[in-house]
C-alpha cells in the first residue's frame, strides 16, 4: 500500500490561519456580547464555575506550595551568598504575586479544563448534539460558551489568589525551616514589599487568563471535525494553543504594565 | 399500539403565505469541490409526508439540515411555513425552528440529561412552569410507549428506545412541520413499525407536515398503503385502489438532483430504469 504525500501550498495555510483567527475572535467577541443578552444561563455558569474552581482546586493547591518552596530553595543559596537570607520573602512575594501564582495557575487549569471542554464540546459536535441544540431553538453560545467563559475567568482570578497564598506559606516553609528565617520577619519583607502594581498585574492576568483558556477551549471543542479522532486531535490543539497564548499574554501584559506604572 | 396525545396541534391547519409547509427553489450546496445539491426544487404541502430516498451520501441529510436552517445554501431559495430562510439571521431563526421539530439520525439526545430533561429541553427554555413539563413530558413518553424511562439516562437506552425518545423530543412543542433523518435506520423489523406507525399517527391524526428521510422503501410504502385509524388506534391497511389517498409522496435524489419527485401510484409505474431498479 502506497501513501502520498500531499503537500500544502503556504497560500493555503496561511488562509486556514487567518481564517481560524477570524473564527476564534468572532466566537470570543460573541461569547462576551452574550453577557447582555437574555438568558443567561446562570445555572450552567454555576456548575461551571464548580468544575472549574472547586475541581481544580487541589492541583492548584500542590502546585502553589510546591512553587513557593521551590523559589525560595532556589534564591536563598544566592541571598546566602551575599548575606541577604532575610530578603527571601520579598523575592517569593515578588514572584509569587506578580507572575508564578497566575501563570501556574493558569497552565494548570489550561491542561486540566482547556481540554475537558475541548473533548465535551466536540464529543457533543460528532454527535449531532449542537445541532440538536441550535435546531431547539437554543444559542449553543449562550447555552454552553458564554457560561464557560464567565465561570473560568471568574474562578481563575480566586484560584490564583489561592495559589499566591500557599505560595507564600511554601516559601515560608522552607526559609524557616531550612534557612531559620524569623517568622515576623519573614511575613513583614512579604507584606511591605507588595505594592499596588504588583497586586494589581497578579490579579488583572489570571482574568485574562481565564478567558483565554475557556475561549481556546470552546473554540476547538467547536470546530472539531472528524468523529473521535477529530476529538481527540482538538483535545490536544486546546491544551497547546491555550498554554502557548497563556505564555505570550503574560510577557505582554508584564510588558503593557511596566509601561504604564513604570519599571521597579 | 401507541396511545394518543390528549390534545391535537391546532398550528397544523395553519396555512404559510407560499401555500406549502417547506418550498426549495433551485437550492444548491457544495462542501468544497463536492457538489451535494444542485438545483434541488420541490414542495411540501401542508399535511403530506414525503419520503426521501438516494443512495448513501446523495444529500439527504444535508436537505434536512438545509430545511431547518443549520446550513445555508449556496444558491437558490428556501421556504418554511412561508417564510424564507435562506438568509434569516440566527436568531430570528430560532424562533422558527420552535415550530419545526426534527429526529436526528443518531438521536443526538444530550447524554448529560435524563430522558425527561431530553423531552422537556424546548418547554425548560420556554420557561413553562414544572408540573406543565412533566404532564406534557409524560404525556409524550406515553405516546412513545417510553414513560418508564423518565428518569433514566440516554445511555440506558436501546438504539429503537433512543430514536423514540427523540421522536418524542421533536413532537413535545406540538410543531407544525417534522423532520425525520432515517427514523428506522438499524433497527430490528418490529421497533421499525413501531416506529412507522408513529410518523403515520402524526400525519393522520396531527395532520403534521413531514419530510423523513430514509433507506427503508418498505417503510415508506407502509405509510403509502396503510393509515392511522383514530378509533382503533393502529395502523390499518387501506383498501385496494385507496392507496394513493393519503398525503403520502415520494423523492429520490440522484448525483445531487431530483430526479423523481411524486405519490406511490407514479413511482410505482414509473419507466424511468434507476427508479426500477431501485425499487426493484
Amino acid at each position: 500500500m502506497a501513501f502520498e504525500l500531499e503537500l500544502t501550498s503556504p497560500i493555503e495555510v496561511a488562509k486556514d490561519v487567518a481564517l481560524a483567527v477570524q473564527d476564534y475572535t468572532l466566537l470570543s467577541a460573541q461569547s462576551l456580547a452574550n453577557f447582555f443578552r437574555r438568558p443567561l444561563y446562570m445555572g450552567d455558569m454555576l456548575q461551571q464555575a464548580d468544575l472549574v474552581g472547586v475541581g481544580s482546586l487541589p492541583i492548584v493547591v500542590l502546585t502553589g506550595l510546591s512553587v513557593g518552596a521551590l523559589l525560595a530553595l532556589n534564591s536563598a543559596s544566592t541571598l546566602q551568598e551575599f548575606g541577604g537570607i532575610t530578603l527571601i520573602g520579598r523575592l517569593v512575594s515578588i514572584g509569587m504575586v506578580t507572575e508564578l501564582g497566575p501563570l501556574i495557575t493558569g497552565l494548570m487549569v489550561a491542561g486540566r479544563n482547556a481540554s475537558g471542554m475541548a473533548s465535551e464540546l466536540g464529543s457533543m459536535i460528532v454527535t449531532e448534539q449542537i445541532d440538536a441544540m441550535r435546531a431547539l431553538g437554543t444559542d449553543p453560545t449562550k447555552k454552553l460558551i458564554t457560561p464557560r467563559v464567565g465561570a473560568t475567568a471568574f474562578m481563575l482570578f480566586f484560584l490564583t489568589i489561592i495559589a499566591d497564598l500557599l505560595g507564600l506559606i511554601g516559601g515560608y516553609g522552607v526559609a524557616h525551616l531550612l534557612f531559620g528565617v524569623d517568622t515576623q520577619q519573614y511575613w513583614t519583607t512579604v507584606w511591605q514589599n507588595l505594592v499596588f502594581r504588583d497586586v494589581f498585574t497578579g490579579l488583572i492576568k489570571p482574568v485574562l487568563f481565564g478567558f483565554i483558556i475557556s475561549t481556546v477551549g470552546c473554540y476547538y471543542g467547536m470546530s472539531t471535525r472528524g468523529g473521535t479522532q477529530g476529538v481527540g486531535r482538538s483535545t490536544t490543539q486546546a491544551v497547546v494553543a491555550s498554554s502557548v497564548l497563556i505564555l505570550i499574554t503574560d510577557f505582554f501584559v508584564t510588558k503593557l504594565i511596566f509601561a504604564i506604572f513604570g519599571y521597579r | 399500539m401507541p396511545p394518543t396525545l390528549a390534545s391535537e396541534n391546532p398550528a397544523a391547519s395553519a396555512v404559510s403565505p407560499s401555500g406549502y409547509a417547506i418550498e426549495f427553489d433551485k437550492v444548491s450546496i457544495a462542501f468544497d469541490e463536492n457538489v451535494v445539491l444542485d438545483g434541488v426544487s420541490f414542495q411540501l404541502p401542508h399535511g403530506e409526508t414525503k419520503a426521501l430516498f438516494g443512495v448513501a451520501g446523495s444529500g439527504k441529510s444535508t436537505l434536512l439540515k438545509l430545511a431547518i436552517g443549520l446550513l445555508r445554501p449556496d444558491s437558490g431559495r428556501i421556504f418554511v411555513l412561508g417564510e424564507e430562510i435562506t438568509h434569516m439571521p440566527e436568531r430570528e431563526l430560532f424562533e422558527l425552528r420552535r415550530r419545526v421539530g426534527i429526529v436526528f439520525q443518531e438521536s443526538a439526545l444530550f447524554d448529560s440529561l435524563k430522558v425527561s430533561e431530553n423531552v422537556g429541553y424546548r418547554l425548560l427554555e420556554e420557561h413553562i412552569s414544572a408540573e406543565e413539563i412533566e404532564r406534557r413530558v409524560r404525556e409524550v413518553l406515553r405516546f412513545v410507549e417510553l414513560e418508564r424511562t423518565y428518569d433514566m439516562r440516554p445511555s440506558e437506552l436501546s438504539g429503537g428506545m433512543r430514536r423514540r425518545v427523540a421522536i418524542a423530543r421533536a413532537i413535545v412543542t406540538k410543531p407544525e412541520v417534522l423532520l425525520y433523518d432515517s427514523p428506522t435506520g438499524g433497527l430490528d423489523p418490529v421497533t421499525s413499525n413501531t416506529i412507522v406507525e408513529l410518523i403515520m399517527k402524526q400525519r393522520d391524526v396531527y395532520k403534521t407536515s413531514a419530510l423523513m428521510v430514509t433507506h427503508r422503501l418498505q417503510d415508506a410504502f407502509t405509510m403509502a398503503t396503510h393509515q392511522f385509524d383514530k378509533a382503533t388506534n393502529q395502523m390499518v391497511v387501506l383498501p385496494k385502489g385507496q392507496h394513493c389517498e393519503v398525503p403520502m409522496s415520494f423523492l429520490i435524489l440522484k448525483d445531487a438532483k431530483v430526479i423523481f419527485d411524486g405519490d406511490a401510484h407514479e413511482l410505482a409505474t414509473s419507466r424511468d430504469d434507476y427508479i426500477r431498479e431501485y425499487i426493484s
